[in-house]
């Protein structure tokens, strides 16, 4: 198996934007989002979102399928939330009451949760993570903050191949996960060793790139230049979240 | 540089983890310019150890290191020496760290200071040098093991060291990539050390071999003669062969 990047590879004009650009755009945005509690503004920030999908050109069936994994999550809070929110009855079943500030408080969470998620996929999963990388340190994002993130993506799959080899390792041997000691004390030495190797190949990898000259300081290949499309979409987008924060907060008239 | 200068020279070096048994045990070696070295021994006999000590990766418990007549004690003396000898790691995915080739084989030379362009222009022609054409834009870690070692190979070469030390570098290729190696490094004007268990691919490349054992080395250019197994039709008749 080998982690995809779905999205990162095409034509559309999101694919073509300054990554530098995208990830301005989407941090604003995500807070201004994240803090409003007003339904007038969170719905247009829910129809900003989907017009950005519909007009990226993405496989709307592959953004639907990312959309199902969060959202069944979000289930639970429509299970749990209305019953447990003080305040007016809105509806009953047998002993549980349902109320309205309950579920308006589910609803809310539901809306944020899929705006933020859609302009994500809109604007970073369309960017190669290597190139993210760059986007950040052009951003001056903490050096150590990029290193993470780049490694992480590297080897998480070397991680994963390394786990394959010892589940297959288990597996020739007979081994059948059961509810008994035997499976638990198992998957713990799994587990355990995964780490003991991860820390030994970090420590592999860094002797590497000792001997490669490195000291502490990550230089990139990469420039960006922005151009005149950028700036609209910058511009474009910067009134966008300007305006959600009028409609959330209504202080500027 | 005059030639026959003597680049890396260990004096009584020993080295052990904490207290157990010694891996290098109270071992002198050098390396001139120019000479190439194939390296042989048994698992565990201290050659990856050695390779660590001269790199300074790990520290000797006693003994010296000198590097380029200099004699190499902390950090910043490594530092600089790393930049003139360049090491492959056994496992290509501990070298290639980068996302794309490009970038993993322009690291070295962004860290010796060249420009980006300058950089890029490095990784274009050792790649070119490898055969590795359309590679630059490759995600590492989906390539092939051979691919994985000619590009780990060419993230060494981009660094323009003088000398190189191999680990292991023929270990699970295939013949037809193994013999693209044998040619390259054939073809190198390096000071070179090879890790190996391949003695025909020593015998192409290096000029002397040394077996190491018990974290000591020995000079093997004595001939021993010895009879080889050997299969042939009918060999379970009774049969004699003439010397």
């Amino acid at each position: 198996m080998r982690i995809e990047e779905q999205f990162s590879t095409g034509e559309s004009f999101v694919h073509k934007l300054d990554p530098r650009v995208k990830i301005i755009v989407a941090i604003l945005y995500s807070i201004v989002v994240a803090v409003s509690t007003n339904f007038s503004a969170l719905l247009p920030a829910l129809g900003i979102s989907v017009s950005l999908i519909v007009l990226s050109t993405l496989s709307i069936r592959k953004v639907l399928y990312r959309l199902l994994l969060v959202n069944g999550l979000i289930i639970f809070l429509w299970v749990f939330l209305p019953f447990t929110y003080k305040g007016e009855s809105l509806f009953t079943i047998g002993p549980l009451v349902g109320t309205k500030e309950g579920v308006l408080y589910a609803s809310q969470i539901t809306v944020k949760c899929n705006a933020i998620l859609l302009v994500m996929i809109v604007l970073l999963s369309t960017t190669p993570i290597s190139t993210l990388g760059h986007a950040m340190s052009q951003l001056y994002f903490p050096d150590k903050i990029i290193h993470l993130f780049l490694f992480t993506y590297r080897y998480i799959h070397v991680i994963f191949q390394e786990y394959n080899r010892l589940i297959n390792a288990m597996r020739i041997r007979g081994f059948k996960p059961q509810t008994n000691l035997h499976t638990y004390r198992s998957y713990a030495y799994l587990v355990g060793m995964l780490l003991v190797r991860s820390y030994d190949r970090a420590e592999r990898i860094h002797n590497a790139m000792l001997c490669r000259g490195f000291h502490g300081k990550y230089y990139t290949l990469s420039r960006f230049s922005i151009k005149i499309g950028d700036i609209l979409y910058l511009s474009l987008m910067l009134s966008a979240i300007l305006g959600l924060m009028v409609l959330q907060w209504r202080v500027i008239v | 540089m005059e030639s026959n200068s003597l680049i890396i020279n260990l004096k009584d070096t020993t080295f052990s983890y904490s207290g157990d048994k010694l891996i290098l045990n109270h071992l002198s070696f050098q390396l001139h310019s120019g000479e190439r070295i194939g390296m042989v021994g048994p698992n565990g006999s201290g050659k990856t150890t050695l390779f660590h000590i001269i790199m300074g990766l790990l520290k000797p418990s006693s003994g010296r290191v000198e590097l380029f007549g200099k004699p190499a004690h902390d950090e910043k003396d490594f530092r600089e020496a790393r930049k003139k000898i360049g090491l492959l790691f056994q496992d290509a995915d501990d070298q290639l760290f980068s996302p794309t080739v490009l970038e993993d084989v322009a690291f070295g030379p962004l860290n010796l200071g060249k420009s980006p362009d300058e950089a890029r222009d490095i990784a274009f022609k050792t790649l070119a040098r490898l055969d590795l054409f359309d590679f630059e834009n490759r995600i590492t870690y989906k390539l092939s093991g051979g691919e994985k070692r000619l590009v780990s190979l060419a993230t060494v070469l981009a660094m323009d060291p003088e000398v190189l030390l191999l680990d292991e570098p023929t270990n699970g290729l295939d013949d037809e990539t193994e013999e693209k190696i044998t040619d390259i490094l054939k073809g190198l004007n390096l000071s070179c050390i090879f890790i190996s268990h391949n003695l025909d691919f020593l015998f192409k490349t290096t000029d002397k071999i040394y077996a190491m054992a018990n974290g000591k080395i020995f000079l093997d250019e004595a001939l021993v003669p010895h009879s080889h197994v050997h299969t042939h039709k009918f060999g379970r008749l009774p049969h004699e062969h003439k010397q």
